[in-house]
């Protein structure tokens, strides 16, 4: 059996390959895609978590996280339709309506 | 070091490579494939974790419906213009992001891992011991969760409304 340690190492991995998506990418949907990625990374956790301890409560975890993603999925997405509506851009840069 | 390590190895290293191509591969198409790859590498993880019934809502809700969702949006918008990286962005994202994970695989290998796991039955992580946990502790949340979709449903058809479509009745 592969240790815990093992899964919980490369779940941080994939985590921090995600940040850096988010934060170098200029692109929205990469952005989005990035943020799924480090949520898939926790789930991972999770369930390294639930074999370990024998407990359903980190699948029952993983399952609402799975719910959560899809709505977030589906909002950003809409979100970024509307706004390449508004300015023909998916840059996060040129997005500074709000900004001071 | 026996088999399943073996695997489980093989599968890290094409779930990492996976993950970097997400992040550092230009064009919008090329990172959801290698999206979908590095899902479907989650969900085989799933089930070799004992997590069958997990597994196969991962590769239905994430490799199927949220990725023809991404797909779609990228067919709709056509983002053909590739973006321009800019170096010093680039530079403090990567050290920042090393120092995240140079923090959190110390933090995660420290974690003192009992000698003997809880020794689990056949049926964990069966369809029929995860439905009896989330419609019998975890009921109030999985309520909660439907009333999220649905907002979000809502939300997504008023977001991707035309502003000014031909009828004013909306």
């Amino acid at each position: 059996m592969v240790p815990l340690n093992y899964y919980l190492i490369l779940s941080a991995i994939v985590f921090a390959i995600g940040v850096v998506g988010v934060l170098i990418r200029r692109n929205l949907i990469v952005v989005l895609m990035s943020i799924e990625l480090m949520l898939n990374a926790v789930n991972l956790t999770f369930i390294a978590f639930a074999r370990h301890l024998g407990s359903m409560a980190g699948q029952v975890a993983v399952f609402f996280v799975m719910a959560v993603a899809a709505a977030e999925a589906v909002i950003g997405l809409a979100i970024i339709i509307s706004v390449f509506r508004q300015s023909r851009t998916l840059d996060p840069q040129n997005m500074q309506l709000l900004k001071w | 070091m026996n088999a399943a390590t073996a695997i489980f190895f093989v599968l890290a290293g094409l779930l990492v490579i996976a993950s970097l191509m997400v992040v550092f591969l230009r064009r919008v198409v090329h990172c959801a494939i290698a999206l979908v790859t590095a899902l479907l590498l989650i969900a085989i993880l799933f089930i070799s974790l004992q997590a069958p019934m997990v597994g196969v809502l991962q590769v239905m809700v994430y490799a199927g419906a949220i990725m023809v969702l991404f797909l779609f949006v990228i067919m709709f918008l056509n983002p053909g213009a590739l973006e321009q990286p800019s170096i010093a962005w680039w530079g403090l994202a990567v050290i920042l992001s090393g120092l995240l994970g140079a923090f959190l695989v110390p933090l995660l290998s420290h974690y003192e891992a009992s000698d003997n796991p809880v020794t689990s039955t056949e049926l964990f992580g069966s369809p029929d011991v995860l439905a009896k946990s989330l419609f019998g502790e975890f009921v109030l949340p999985f309520e909660i969760a439907s009333v999220l979709l649905l907002v979000a449903i809502i939300g997504a058809v008023v977001l991707g409304k035309r502003e000014h479509g031909s009828d004013g009745a909306a």
